[in-house]
């Protein structure tokens, strides 16, 4: 090496110290931190959380709100944008799984591996990075349903729990996409299973069209289905239209607590689950 | 060994499907020395390594670094060791700076700490200048010294380094061995794999020689040269002569073997200074006129030879073996 002379580097006397309680927050924000420069660094990623919400709310709120009568009336466009919420920011989760799978498929997860950190801050720093992605897919949605006309019609704070409901429900779901990362061979197939996946979960339910006129199994399925309890939850809190309150099915009649209870169960069951699916993928 | 070994690993095993990838591997390197591990593709030297920093589980066996066991206390291995990995372990979409930073922080520095440190690594490995610029726009040499960085940040004890300079040009791999001297010397303790025996001559204090994921021989360069009996003599003439293995005979060290045109010539010799210039002289005054003239030094390929008898077959094999085992590896 030219011009510069190496001082030569004494051997440390002390090794880093072990992960403790701050030690794996710390880890946690770095890699939250590097996934958010990610995202500064290709904008472009972050089109199914900007460009595809808005294209989405336009669409369905023109189109099949032409069409669609509502069982106990009201407008269309006040009943569908919770519905679009919960639509986008389903789909959206499936940003986890393509991010670790293709984290896992280059070489900086080994690297990761021989560093003295906390293991799991790879999955939860990529659970928080996708959280913040959904404050921004909600707030396209939301902003988008004012601009055609939505008006939720609730008090300030009950608005703010739809949207708490939302969130938390989303952040559960990444931790259920985040197990389909780890068993992907790759980020396209990991897409593409959650597509797969997820659209029938975002659209076998209420968010879109009301569930009365399903055929029976597709109702059943619709009125049980987590997405159909967020859906009504935000309804009931905003204040918009919501026919599924009329629907003897629990979580439909008790939508708030239904969403608490499936977001809850999601993290228990998939968090855990990530976790060990993480440990078994990156060792052999 | 008067003190414990840094690195120890005893009879290491480790199959991939039918592939049998290390096979009873055994290693040692004390505190502050130089280990370099010689072999051809696929013989198990980044299988070896990935076990070494806890990348991987050996199938049997038992491997110690700093004193801890990879297998029952991967932690406290981790936090005495730095790894370059042959294939790129940072992150495409950071700057250099940002990478270095990032590996600090989650080595436990903070983050003044971690600032500090990246940037006197950056300078120290010239990329002061391109520190702030994203990986995806630095060069093969360029990665391989950020990547070797990026093992250094803590200071580590035990340093491993696999395949520093495969796929670089002779211009950066000559750097990188100027970076790779300077950084040893004081204390640290060193594996570095390696399918070049003048790298492993250029680096290392002691060689092992590593086919089918075991050792086959030890020794310095020197004894391992050795055995391969030297170096060798080749000369093409312009035309046949009978008295040019007569002239020869004088500076060889065994028997001249003649082509069947009688214009090529060869036979194993000790390298000395001026030997190329003495020969030629030596032809010349017997007014045999010389084409070409070349002194081999001893490749892995003699080594190979010399002590199996075969040329590494691994060799044949695609070029990526040894990375489709680490493929192999990162995916299960």
């Amino acid at each position: 090496m030219s011009a510069t002379t190496l001082a030569p580097d004494p051997p440390r006397r002390r090794p880093p110290r072990p992960p403790g309680l701050t030690r794996r927050l710390a880890d946690v924000a770095v890699l939250t931190g590097r996934n958010l420069i990610h995202i500064a660094r290709e904008p472009l990623r972050l089109s199914d959380v900007t460009i595809q919400p808005v294209l989405f709310t336009v669409l369905f709120v023109y189109i099949f709100g032409s069409g669609i009568v509502l069982p106990h009336g009201g407008s269309y466009t006040d009943y569908a944008i919770a519905g679009l919420l919960a639509l986008n920011l389903t789909t959206s989760s499936m940003g986890t799984a393509v991010g670790l799978s293709a984290d896992l498929g280059s070489g900086v997860i080994d690297r990761f591996r021989t560093l003295a950190m906390w293991r799991p801050a790879v999955l939860v720093g990529r659970s928080l990075s996708d959280l913040l992605t959904a404050v921004i897919c909600a707030a396209f949605v939301a902003g988008t349903g004012l601009i055609v006309g939505w008006r939720p019609e609730g008090s300030v704070l009950s608005a703010i729990g739809a949207f708490a409901i939302f969130l938390l429900f989303s952040y559960a779901l990444s931790w259920a996409c985040a197990c389909l990362g780890m068993v992907s061979e790759s980020p396209e197939s990991a897409q593409g299973t959650g597509l797969v996946i997820f659209f029938p979960l975002a659209f076998v339910s209420n968010a879109l069209v009301p569930t009365q006129h399903m055929p029976a199994v597709l109702r059943f399925i619709a009125n049980w289905n987590p997405v159909s309890a967020v859906t009504a939850a935000a309804r009931q809190l905003f204040a918009n239209p919501n026919p599924s309150a009329t629907i003897h099915a629990w979580p439909m009649q008790h939508p708030v607590i239904a969403s608490l209870i499936w977001s809850v169960a999601l993290v228990a069951i998939f968090a855990p689950l990530a976790t060990h699916l993480y440990r078994r993928r990156t060792t052999s | 060994m008067a003190s414990t070994p840094m690195i120890e690993a005893r009879g290491l095993t480790k199959r991939f499907g039918s592939t049998v990838a290390l096979n009873g591997l055994d290693l040692e390197v004390p505190a502050g020395a130089i280990l370099g591990v010689l072999g051809p593709n696929g013989a198990g030297k980044t299988t070896a390594v990935r076990i070494l920093t806890t990348l991987s589980l050996p199938d049997s066996g038992s491997a110690f670094v700093a004193g801890h066991d990879v297998v029952r206390d991967p932690a406290a291995v981790q936090r005495n060791i730095g790894v370059t990995a042959q294939t790129a372990t940072l992150d495409e979409l950071l700057t250099g700076r940002q990478n270095l930073v990032m590996i600090g922080r989650l080595n436990g520095l903070r983050r003044a700490e971690a600032r500090v440190r990246a940037t006197e690594l950056l300078e120290r490995f010239d990329l002061a200048d391109a520190g702030d610029r994203l990986l995806k726009g630095y060069s093969g040499g360029m990665r391989r010294r950020l990547d070797l960085a990026a093992g250094l940040v803590t200071r580590p004890p035990v340093l491993f380094l696999d395949e520093p300079t495969t796929g670089l040009d002779p211009t950066s791999r000559v750097r990188m061995w100027g970076v790779i001297r300077e950084l040893v010397g004081d204390g640290v303790t060193l594996l570095l794999t390696t399918q070049y025996l003048d790298e492993a001559d250029e680096l290392a204090d002691r060689i092992v020689v590593v086919d089918h994921g075991r050792v086959i021989a030890e020794g310095t360069a020197a004894e391992l040269k050795a055995r391969t009996g030297g170096a060798r003599l080749d000369i093409t003439l312009s035309a046949a002569s009978v008295a040019a293995p007569l002239v020869l005979e004088r500076f060889v060290s065994g028997e001249v073997h003649v082509s069947h045109d009688g214009r090529r010539l060869r036979a194993p010799v000790e390298t000395a200074a001026g030997l190329a210039t003495t020969v030629v002289r030596a032809l010349d005054q017997a007014q045999i006129t010389v084409d070409d003239i070349d002194i081999h030094q001893p490749s892995l390929d003699d080594v190979f030879f010399a002590l199996t008898g075969h040329p590494p077959d691994a060799a044949e094999d695609d070029e990526g073996s040894e990375r489709s085992e680490a493929d192999l590896a990162a995916n299960r």
